[in-house]
């Protein structure tokens, strides 16, 4: 059968042994992103004509509220996947994605509001934008405090996935909430499909920044996975050999 | 597919698919209500109600600021391009408040028509630029102003 790569895919020896051959340089390259991207955003990119230095916010700002909803996504297909065809290594992986998505939405909150101080002149609205976001934390600490109430790991597996499934809808209202509604929230600009309304050397921070945002959260997942795999498959026979090294 | 695993993925899809069209149906309800600001031209028209506190959003009209100098007290209009309505407000006013720039107010509008404004709040727009960027952008703007005017 075709399924056969899938099976073997979702494996979680072969996650484990693969996942510790990529780990370094997912690391590595998120690494020297970040750097790269840090440099560009503080010491090589413009100050904006309104906002001045405050700009800068955007470079953490972005990628994390990039990566929270991101992260969600993959959270709510590993749910699925794992309901459906009861993949093991799907729900490792919802779990594991969990808490990376709650500390990204966390962090795309307060530094929004570390730029909305002096910008807006407030630290919180109530806009359909901001609103949309914190309802996202929310469910990300739903689906980890929902898992964590079960004995039985299995059961809470499918029932915080459920959760995670269901939430999902919350995704395109934060994504096209500053279209929908007046909100004190600008609009998006570089999803539009015209040239970003942005200083190129802005840009280019900006873009290094999500990739290292992306990458370093993908490290810190599978880290966690990794771990996962180790703990619920703690009585197979590979398990022990590696440990026990 | 197995029928088992079948079934698990018509449930995952008509929970998502349902869950989807209640809340998009509830939004469409409440669309009114989750808009953080009223349009001058909602004020002007009386979509707005007067007396509770209520926010307006809209750009300040060039050339309406009007600043008292012994006090804190400032009066401008804002405007949707639609509608203008005069503001009113005694406070510190933020650092990207000046003419052509986005608001949104809250307050309260009174039977006159003018909005009271007990705070305002400044609405950054999706550009940025380099200050040289922006000051060649006004001066291209102004030859071309020039330019129309011959």
């Amino acid at each position: 059968m075709t399924w056969q790569w899938f099976h073997r895919l979702s494996s979680p020896k072969w996650f484990y042994q693969i996942s510790g051959r990529w780990l370094p340089w997912i690391m590595g390259i998120s690494l020297l992103l970040f750097s790269a991207g840090l440099y560009q955003g503080l010491f090589n990119s413009p100050i904006d004509y309104q906002q001045g230095h405050t700009v800068r916010i955007m470079y953490l700002h972005v990628p994390t509220a990039f990566a929270s909803m991101m992260f969600y996504v993959i959270l709510a297909v590993a749910a699925a996947v794992g309901y459906i065809w009861r993949i093991k290594l799907a729900h490792m992986a919802a779990v594991s994605a969990a808490p990376v998505g709650a500390a990204m939405t966390f962090l795309a909150l307060s530094t929004g509001a570390l730029w909305g101080k002096p910008i807006w002149n407030t630290w919180w609205v109530w806009d359909a934008r901001l609103t949309s976001e914190l309802i996202l934390l929310f469910l990300y600490l739903g689906f980890i405090a929902l898992h964590q109430a079960f004995e039985d790991r299995e059961v809470g597996d499918r029932a915080a996935g459920v959760l995670a499934m269901v939430g999902i809808v919350n995704i395109p209202i934060i994504h096209f909430s500053v279209e929908w509604w007046n909100t004190l929230h600008q609009g998006a600009t570089i999803s539009k499909f015209e040239k970003p309304s942005m200083d190129p050397a802005m840009l280019v921070a900006l873009l290094l920044m999500i990739f290292a945002v992306l990458l370093f959260c993908t490290a810190i997942m599978m880290y966690r996975m990794r771990n996962e795999v180790l703990s619920r498959e703690h009585n197979k026979s590979w398990v022990k050999e590696v440990v026990g090294q | 597919m197995k029928p088992l695993r079948k079934r698990r993925l018509t449930f995952v899809i008509s929970i998502v698919v349902g869950l989807g069209v209640a809340v998009g149906l509830t939004l469409y309800a409440l669309n009114q209500n989750v808009n953080l600001f009223y349009s001058p031209l909602e004020i002007v028209s009386g979509e707005a109600p007067k007396g509770p506190l209520i926010r307006l959003g809209g750009l300040v009209v060039t050339g309406s600021i009007q600043r008292n100098p012994d006090n804190l007290k400032v009066k401008f209009q804002l405007t949707d391009n639609a509608e203008n309505v005069w503001v009113s407000y005694e406070g510190i006013l933020p650092d990207l408040f000046r003419e052509g720039q986005g608001i949104v107010t809250m307050g309260v509008l009174q039977q006159d028509g003018t909005f009271v404004a007990s705070e305002v709040l400044a609405k950054h727009d999706e550009n940025y630029m380099s200050p040289e960027v922006a000051e060649a952008i006004k001066k291209a703007e102004a030859e071309a102003k020039a330019r129309v005017k011959k």
